[in-house]
């Protein structure tokens, strides 16, 4: 999507996992307009970041299907109703307006809405931070996430925490041009391809990378945002200095709550509790679904996501067509759009 | 009925009766414990991380490959870190003391 662009819709759906999919089918049913906002660059959320190769096997009348496989049929199901997606960006702000809601991203996108419907799981995706204090001094300047520009690491002595495929991949890329490289790792055995890690293992052997095992993050050391040193320590609490220019954090994503937190909603432990016939939550007009969304005896299943949705939509629709009545009607007697 | 101590990270003890067949997890959240267990038991995530007792670590069970994995993404581990989805009571674990680590 363009950049500071401004948009209106009856629905606003934050997330874009199946529930949030689903969420624009039956918001369409009802003849109202979506638009889905999500924090990846993707559609599918957990099922496509987390496990989309993973089988589900308990979506009624699918015995067994992928998550990429249940992403990619759910896109098809709401292509009828041409929602709108703001991908790659968090909702940061919800304002009330006169009427309805006011909803705008990370990436300066605003969408005006009659309702919202949070379908944000476990939150919005984004790197896993380690926590060590005031890491957000450093963050952009010194530590790193992702790799952006691999010529700022040029002589620059760095350390590369994690045992996955970035942490392994970066200090291979890196390993040439940095002029030290380590890579802090909590055992000796990383989460990637074999022969990626024999090559580190390789540069390890001629003394470009050096391998620091079994050790954690514990601190940080710098002025203002430039880094000097990473501290670590073994699982046991041994400790090691590490001068260093920069550090290179790669413990993959984790989701956040993150804004969902101000915005007034009666969040506990991470959900938001809701009235479980409509899914409405304290606020009126914001209705919460799937994963998020909690009730006693609540099972986080997509199951039972999917039909919450058709729970919200219904009780959605008095705040987007206040003069309309609603009709109930079965797919079979409305039919959809035809594309 | 299996007895589990959870320690909160204000050092606050809560001790619970813990249903055989459950994970610990499952103990934790029926207690409404602050802990996020995000994923749901699903080996997913690591927000249910905990410190074990050094007592009973070697009771807890064998850690799978999957779980290591998951380790690997949680902070401040120590050698008896577990994600306590992956812990079934039963009668063998009864007096576990486990530590809650920070939610992130």
């Amino acid at each position: 999507m363009t950049k500071q662009s401004t948009h209106a819709t009856d629905v606003a759906i934050i997330g874009a996992g199946p529930v949030g999919l689903f969420s624009v089918f039956q918001c369409g049913m009802l003849k109202m307009s979506t638009q889905v906002i999500d924090a990846l660059p993707a559609t599918g959320g957990q099922c496509t970041a987390l496990y989309p190769e993973k089988p589900i096997f308990d979506i009624p009348a699918a015995p067994n299907v992928s998550a990429a496989e249940l992403i990619e049929r759910l896109e098809e199901q709401i292509k009828p109703f041409n929602p709108v997606f703001h991908l790659d960006q968090q909702v940061v702000s919800l304002e009330r307006q006169k009427q309805g809601w006011q909803l705008s991203t990370s990436n300066g996108t605003t969408v005006n809405a009659k309702a919202v419907i949070i379908a944000a799981g476990a939150g919005a995706f984004g790197p896993n931070k380690p926590p060590l204090a005031n890491i957000e001094h450093y963050e952009n300047k010194s530590v790193h996430y992702l790799v952006q520009n691999r010529e700022q690491f040029r002589d620059q002595r760095i350390v590369i925490a994690g045992g996955g495929d970035s942490a392994v991949d970066w200090a291979l890329a890196l390993a040439d041009i940095a002029a030290k490289t380590y890579v802090v790792h909590r055992r000796d055995r990383f989460r990637a391809l074999p022969e990626s890690v024999a090559q580190m293992r390789a540069l390890a052997d001629q003394g470009k990378i050096e391998l620091v095992i079994p050790y954690q993050l514990a601190s940080l050391e710098g002025e203002g945002d430039q880094l000097n040193a990473v501290n670590i320590k073994t699982l046991e609490g041994e400790e090691r200095r590490l001068e260093a220019d920069h550090l290179l954090s790669f413990f993959g994503l984790v989701n956040k709550l993150g804004p969902i937190n101000n915005w007034g909603l009666d969040v506990h432990n991470g959900v938001i509790n809701v009235e479980p016939t409509t899914c409405a939550t304290n606020i009126e007009g914001i209705f919460a679904v799937g994963d998020i969304a909690s009730y006693p005896h609540k099972l986080k299943l997509i199951l039972s996501g999917f039909a919450e949705v058709a729970q919200a939509a219904h009780a959605a629709f008095k705040f987007v067509k206040p003069d309309e009545a609603l009709h109930f009607e079965h797919s079979t007697s409305s039919g959809v759009p035809s594309l | 009925m299996p007895k589990v101590t959870f320690i909160k990270v204000d050092g606050e003890k809560i001790e619970a009766d813990a249903k055989v067949g459950n994970t610990v997890m499952e103990v934790a959240k029926e207690l409404d414990l602050p802990m996020l267990a995000a994923c749901g038991g699903a080996l997913a995530c690591a927000t249910c991380h905990v410190v074990v007792d050094e007592d009973w670590y070697e009771k807890t069970g064998e850690v799978c490959e999957d779980e290591e994995d998951l380790l690997d993404t949680a902070h401040d581990l120590t050698p008896t870190s577990r994600l306590c989805c992956q812990i079934k009571v039963t009668d063998d674990i009864d007096g576990l003391v486990v530590k809650l680590t920070p939610m992130s």
